[in-house]
């Protein structure tokens, strides 16, 4: 490549930052519809479900059971004891442990 | 005071940390294998800071394609955002414009569920903090990638890949655990991002815009009266 890239980066930052911000200077003045507002509420829920499948089953590519003990782990230890560091870095220890028997 | 809420922010961060960090290294490994110089790794990852549409932008280049082709794709790929800084902005009201142009530079998927399920009022310091934190693993991850190359074993990388996963679902537990509502709609929008990514007919990035714009019509609609779950 002997073009320099950085007209092309700074063109994708552009429109990455653009629809980041934009909703922040339209929205956090107006007084939102309470149907808007309940809509709003639901984005959290409703991302992560499609954030998490279908990539979690391509996360350890060659050996998808793997990445799903790691969230067996992340499930039951998350249900019983909460938490966020244990559960992520007991997936990330199962999976490999998967990974290094099995792989 | 001050400084327990950085603490609070850094804690939040190191998951998003861990999760970003070897990803980024692939992300420097194969920048340098498309002959890019370092400053530009650096740059994609500090300035655009969004992992998908970057690797897939190496790919394009690869192809041949030309710089509007790609930066076309970036805006498409990267919509998403416009959604969860819309919900952000409803927890962070009336704050000085220029925070806004501060904090939504740092709206990735992972730093959008972090702050949806931080159940403490969001304030624009914890905000920054946490940005920085996922933020500096994206950037250093790079660098270190490019400088060094695989120097992480594969192994670790492919189980710290669970990491991300991993986090968004201990995120969620918490709701799916207070109600049944949640669990539907999140096996909903897992179910047709799943459909969706099979049928194959979107642009990168738009099952997860549709799913959101489906799933929350459907949650807003139809079940009006949940409660605190989401509350500010």
């Amino acid at each position: 490549m002997t073009d320099s890239l950085i007209p092309l980066i700074f063109g994708m930052a552009a429109v990455t930052y653009v629809p980041r911000l934009m909703p922040f200077l339209l929205l956090n003045r107006l007084r939102i519809p309470y149907r808007v507002n309940a809509f709003l509420k639901v984005i959290p829920v409703a991302a992560i479900g499609a954030l998490i499948v279908p990539g979690v089953l391509t996360a350890t590519p060659e050996l998808p059971a793997a990445a799903l003990a790691g969230m067996g782990f992340t499930l039951v230890y998350g249900l019983f004891r909460g938490g966020i560091i244990v559960p992520v870095l007991g997936a990330v220890g199962v999976a490999w442990l998967v990974l290094a028997f099995f792989g | 005071m001050m400084k327990m809420e950085i603490r609070h922010a850094v804690q939040a961060g190191i998951p998003i940390f861990i999760g970003y960090f070897p990803a980024a290294v692939a992300f420097g490994i194969l920048a340098k294998g498309c002959g890019t110089s370092l400053v530009e790794a650096f740059l994609f990852s500090a300035v655009v800071f969004a992992g998908a549409s970057q690797f897939i932008a190496l790919n394009l280049l690869m192809t041949g394609m030309g710089p509007a082709g790609i930066i076309l794709t970036t805006l498409l790929v990267n919509f998403r955002h416009f959604l969860m800084s819309a919900y952000l902005s409803t927890r962070l009201r009336n704050l000085a414009r220029k925070t806004y142009f501060l904090l939504a530079f740092g709206v990735t998927d992972e730093v959008f569920s972090v702050l949806s399920f931080h159940d403490k009022r969001l304030t624009p310091r914890f905000v920054f903090f946490l940005e920085l934190s996922a933020w500096s693993g994206w950037v250093s991850g790079t660098v270190c990638g490019f400088v060094l190359g695989g120097f992480l074993p594969d192994i670790l990388t492919q189980s710290m890949g669970v990491a991300l996963y991993a986090l968004l679902l201990a995120i969620l537990l918490p709701a799916l655990k207070a109600s049944r509502q949640t669990v539907f709609l999140a096996v909903m929008s897992a179910g047709l991002n799943t459909l969706l990514i099979r049928l194959d007919f979107l642009p990168a990035g738009w099952t997860i815009i549709v799913c959101i714009l489906v799933v929350a019509l459907v949650g807003a609609f139809l079940i009006p009266e949940k409660k605190e779950m989401l509350s500010d």
